[in-house]
């Protein structure tokens, strides 16, 4: 199935095209009363039909080599997280070891995208992980709250990035988005994107904290235009995490913006999705919501760690003809 | 010598006004013993498709008038009728030769009928509809409309409460009504027509023609802006090819398998045949985010 | 990643779908006098089992047959004792959905997905909800005892097979009247699954009598003198015709016929969600409803951007095998449906209403329509005012609310409408305004038991479901009283 609207060649990764998104899409400054003329007259979401669009979507039954594949792709779109304070060293390399081979016992299985710590872990992930293609994401700026000043936040990314980190995943500021003050979350995402150097930025919008499905998609396109690479769900510290509608409304935001100015941007949900269904789900709307170019490690993302051990037994079950079980995948 | 008396002219009542048929012809109407009561109007094909055109246009401003404005006006119809109680008295008892008591029974019997239907104006929301409890998130209500304009053919059991049985109901409902009166009652029909022209109902929403009902009901049953039909006062036997012709644009047909006792205790099947029930859905939702998480 | 789904298909075996179907009468299984007819699988075009029909004789067996359980056990019966039987009936359509779904699909072409999920539960949950009524019948707002009216002559339509008889025989026998009900031509297979239902759930013979066949045993039912109620979803003609010959008869009728339902999409809607509004109101089902959203009403404003969406999502829709439990539009019912679809689809080519259709590839057998919006027409081309019955989208455009309301009440039906606003005032104010018997703000094609379904004008009159439902099945004609 392709996408019948003509659309312009993508471009890809348009770090150098991020200072034009916002007049691209028609944003007429990044001031407060411009930011709200134009995410305050983003269309409305409704909640009902969202959500029943989401379920029935969940209902599509994927068989045979299609699940054999997406059990492979969404093994390849994990964040393998561990955010916790007692992280110590050894427990950040037994979760690296996990991500490049997450079962020994099954060659060919895939590794994951990346390990995803606190920054102060980053030096120990990136050795453990250098050269296997596995990338080191690093949460930064007063990770989970944000609740510290924009000097702190940015000595955060900072950290993590000179420790080696490849990807920075950023909170931004609820409150200050709440309070109706878009400029400041813009402010500080262009801020700390520009900290990230090469990094790739995701950007978390906390949506458990947001409360509506109209705030998300708000917060989508402020994250956006402001040079977000990814827009991320949850923290995965605020319940609700990630949920499917919420998903599909981030999904819906970045095809958008990809239909209005060819700049593709990635998507990551990010705690709540525990099992292989779960996954399923995601990536059928991943593909049915935004597309299929959107079905890949670079644009799309799992933040979490137990769905890892799931997708591992599903894959077995599927490989070996026979239902396996949690012993039989390593803890880590 | 005696005064000579100033005979009135009994018109069809047309979106407010009294004009005589647009056919020019009239007919006698005599009372009991003989004598020369008046000459009423004889409607005709195109008098029928004036009320119509009368009746479509009065029905925005009755079916949007709120259900309290609409029971405050029929009361006041009753209040007119009751003060104009001598007078249709009176014409009861030429037009039938019925003895001034009886005569007074069914004018008293026609105002409270008019009593009770408006007190129904802004009940019939609570009696035949409500919240429906839908199994989902959506709030979802019905409620019942005005079918819109009514050819009422009144019944001649008697001249002056089988008439206002039929019509109050319609009314009540946010109806407009096309009446063809009892043919041989038109001065009492007509009197009812000038106590609804000074009783704030707005024009149009009465629409009353004299004559002869197997002349005129044809016309009204076969029109396409009819939405319903009342043949009360049609003979069974004349219904036939009426609801046949109703049928080729579906209209609601209220035709009473059995002879009415208009004097007792209405119920409400001549409401419900001229209500259309309207069901409304909205999505209940929007407060949190939690509820997508059960997907 | 180019991703194709691999087919989940539905067994076929699940539904055990038998090599001939006969008549259930006078709580009998038995052969009827008239020819039998062969069902056909509209996905395949191969024929899925033969069907025994009924002749005018068996009419007059079942009319009295109902009548006699009308007269006997049924009326004896008492309300809370019925309840219970529909209550149990309720029960056991839920125990075999999953043979019911699949053998809809067989029989009528609609996708698993909706039989599943849509078709067979809401016939279950219509004999649950009902059940409760038939005790409560003085509860109903139409005076203290309302009583049955006897025979309850019924036909209906083949877009929803199942589902139609549920809102049939449900509300006729909480009221507490027997039936005579016939189901289309096409698509006799799951009432007659359902008669097994009633069989093992011990109704009393003759209660319900199901009769197969084409128009003329529908005719011979809604004509004959022993019925006392008709009940006719359909087309308009069929439904006009119904009505006129019932003139004089006394019989009470109900009529849910055609529509030409107006989606009304503001500029300030939830974009997504009305699109997926639109879609499901004209895809499900490939449009074989009689509530169908089929004329999409946007505001001009926006109109090329929404139609652009519009397309995109059309595009994703999953045309094909109904059996897959991924197909999101299945086949049309039949040769004659197909026939007429796609001689309107030309009429509207010709008459300029400019054709856009999905892309998507049709199985090269079976009754399968694509997708088809006509994306510039205008009131008075025919796609705009004759119901296609099809999944086809006929799109206008507005500039006001006041020309929105217009537009859509400019139709003899009025069986449904939608509009699609984040206005709340202007939500209720053209609910208010429009003449449709349902209509769906933000959401559309939800039904439940409890809220009546019917249309104004040539949609019909009377409803099914809630209060109002019960009522047409009920002698509240309290006209001797007045």
């Amino acid at each position: 199935m392709t996408p019948s609207s003509p659309v312009a060649a993508p471009v890809a990764d348009a770090a150098a095209d991020a200072a034009e998104l916002p007049a691209a899409v028609g944003l007429g400054g990044t001031d407060n009363a411009s930011l709200r003329v134009f995410l305050e007259g983003l269309p409305a979401v409704d909640p009902v039909g969202v959500e029943a669009r989401a379920a029935q979507l969940a209902t599509r039954s994927i068989k045979k080599d299609t699940k054999r594949a997406l059990i492979d792709l969404a093994i390849s779109m994990v964040d393998l997280t561990t955010l916790e304070g007692a992280d110590t060293p050894g427990k950040v390399r037994n979760l690296c070891r996990k991500a490049v081979q997450p079962d020994r016992e099954v060659p060919g299985t895939p590794s994951t995208a990346a390990v995803c710590v606190y920054p102060d872990m980053v030096a120990v992930a990136a050795e453990a992980v250098a050269g296997t293609g596995v990338k080191v994401a690093s949460v930064a700026t007063a990770f989970p709250a944000g609740r510290s000043s924009l000097e702190v936040k940015l000595a955060d990314t900072r950290l993590a990035v000179e420790a080696g980190a490849d990807e920075v995943d950023m909170v931004i500021d609820r409150g200050a988005f709440l309070a109706g003050d878009y400029a400041t979350v813009f402010g500080q995402v262009e801020a700390v994107k520009a900290a990230c150097g090469d990094a790739r930025l995701k950007v978390i919008l906390e949506t458990g904290e947001l409360a509506t499905y109209d705030h998300v998609r708000r917060a989508s396109w402020l994250a956006l235009l402001a040079g977000g690479d990814f827009i991320k769900t949850s923290t995965g510290k605020i319940a609700p995490a990630a949920t499917l509608p919420v998903t599909h409304v981030m999904l819906q935001a970045v095809r958008d913006l990809f239909d209005l100015t060819g700049v593709q941007r990635a998507v990551k949900p990010a705690g709540g999705i525990r099992t292989t269904k779960d996954a399923i789900a995601y990536l059928v709307a991943v593909h049915e919501v935004a597309g299929p170019q959107w079905l890949d490690p670079h644009w799309f993302r799992f933040g979490a760690s137990g769905v890892v051990n799931d997708l591992l037994l599903q894959r077995r079950t599927q490989t070996q003809g026979h239902y396996s079980g949690p012993r039989y995948v390593s803890v880590d | 010598m005696a005064r000579l008396t100033v005979a009135k002219t009994y018109k069809l009542y047309l979106g407010g006004a009294f004009p005589r048929s647009e056919s020019g012809r009239t007919y006698q109407v005599h009372d009991t013993k003989g004598s020369l009561m008046a000459n009423a109007a004889l409607a005709s094909r195109k008098d029928a498709r004036n009320a119509v055109v009368a009746a479509r246009s009065g029905l925005a401003t009755w079916a949007g008038a709120t259900p309290y404005n609409r029971g405050q006006v029929l009361y006041r119809v009753a209040e007119m009728l009751e003060a104009r109680r001598a007078d249709v008295v009176e014409l009861v008892v030429q037009s039938r030769g019925v003895k001034v008591a009886e005569a007074r029974a069914e004018v008293d019997a026609a105002v409270d009928r008019v009593v009770h239907y408006a007190g129904w104006t802004d009940k019939l929301s609570a009696v035949f509809g409500g919240a429906n409890a839908v199994s989902g998130p959506y709030f979802s209500y019905s409620a019942p409309e005005p079918t819109g304009v009514v050819a009422v053919a009144a019944s001649s059991a008697s001249p002056l409460l089988p008439l206002v049985s039929a019509v109050l109901p319609v009314l009540a409902g946010g109806n407009t009504a096309v009446v063809v009166a009892s043919q041989a009652d038109p001065t009492v029909a007509v009197t009812f027509a000038e106590v609804l022209a000074t009783s704030d109902v707005p024009a149009g929403v009465v629409n009353l023609l004299t004559g002869d009902q197997a002349e005129i009901m044809p016309w009204l049953a076969s029109h396409g802006d009819v939405n319903g039909l009342d043949l009360t006062g049609v003979p069974a036997d004349q219904r036939v090819a009426l609801e046949r012709a109703a049928a080729d644009t579906v209209k609601r047909v209220h035709s009473p398998r059995r002879e009415p006792d208009f004097t007792a205790a209405p119920g409400t099947a001549r409401l419900r045949a001229f209500l259309e029930t309207k069901t409304v859905w909205h999505p209940v939702g929007g407060i949190s985010l939690a509820s997508g998480s059960a997907y | 990643m180019d991703l194709t789904y691999a087919p989940a298909l539905e067994s076929a075996a699940i539904a055990a779908i038998k090599p001939r179907y006969q008549l259930f009468l006078d709580g009998a299984f038995v052969d009827g006098g008239g020819d039998d007819l062969t069902s056909v699988n509209p996905a395949t075009g191969e024929t899925l089992t033969t069907v025994s029909t009924a002749s005018a004789a068996d009419v007059d067996r079942a009319v009295a047959a109902a009548r006699r359980a009308y007269d006997g056990p049924w009326s004896r019966l008492g309300g809370a004792e019925r309840g219970k039987y529909l209550f149990r009936i309720a029960r056991a359509v839920a125990e075999r959905s999953r043979e019911l779904a699949v053998a809809e699909t067989l029989d009528n072409g609609k996708p698993i997905r909706e039989t599943r999920d849509f078709d067979v539960p809401t016939a279950a949950q219509h004999f649950f909800h009902h059940a409760g009524w038939a005790d409560k019948l003085g509860h109903l707002g139409l005076g203290p005892a309302p009583r049955p009216l006897g025979v309850a002559g019924q036909v209906i339509p083949w877009n929803f097979p199942l589902l139609m008889a549920a809102w049939k025989i449900a509300p006729a026998l909480a009221a507490g009247n027997t039936v005579v009900l016939k189901p289309a031509e096409t698509t006799p297979v799951t009432a007659l699954i359902l008669a097994e239902i009633l069989a093992d759930a011990d109704l009393p013979p003759g209660v319900v009598n199901i009769l197969p066949g084409a128009g003329d045993v529908g005719s011979a039912i809604v004509n004959h003198a022993g019925v006392d109620k008709v009940a006719f979803t359909g087309s308009t003609p069929v439904g006009k015709r119904i009505q006129s010959e019932l003139a004089g008869t006394g019989k009470k009728l109900t009529l849910e016929l055609g529509g030409k339902g107006a989606n009304i999409v503001f500029a300030d809607a939830a974009i997504d969600q009305a699109v997926e509004g639109i879609v499901s109101g004209i895809f499900f089902n490939q449009g074989q409803v009689c509530c169908a959203g089929s004329r999409l009403l946007v505001q001009e404003s926006i109109a090329e951007e929404f139609l652009e969406r519009l397309k995109r999502r059309v595009e994703t829709l999953r045309v094909g095998e109904p059996l897959d439990k991924n197909t999101d539009v299945g086949a049309v019912n039949s040769q004659m449906q197909y026939d007429k679809i796609t001689g309107l689809v030309e009429v509207g080519a010709e008459e300029g209403a400019g054709v856009w259709t999905s892309s998507c590839t049709l199985p090269d057998r079976g009754w399968f329509v694509a997708p088809t919006l006509f994306t510039d027409a205008t009131a008075s081309m025919r796609v705009a005012r004759e119901e296609i019955f099809g999944p086809v989208l006929t799109t206008l455009t507005f500039r006001t609310p006041e020309e929105a309301l217009a537009k859509a009440n400019n139709t003899p039906y009025g069986l449904s409408a939608g509009v699609w606003t984040e206005k709340g005032s202007r939500a209720m104010g053209m609910a208010a305004g429009l003449k449709a018997g349902v209509v769906w703000d933000n959401t559309f094609n939800k039904f439940d038991p409890t809220a009546s379904f019917g249309g104004y004008g040539e949609s019909g009159f009377g409803r099914e479901g809630g209060t109002a439902g019960m009522a047409a099945y009920l002698d509240t004609d309290d006209e001797g009283a007045l």
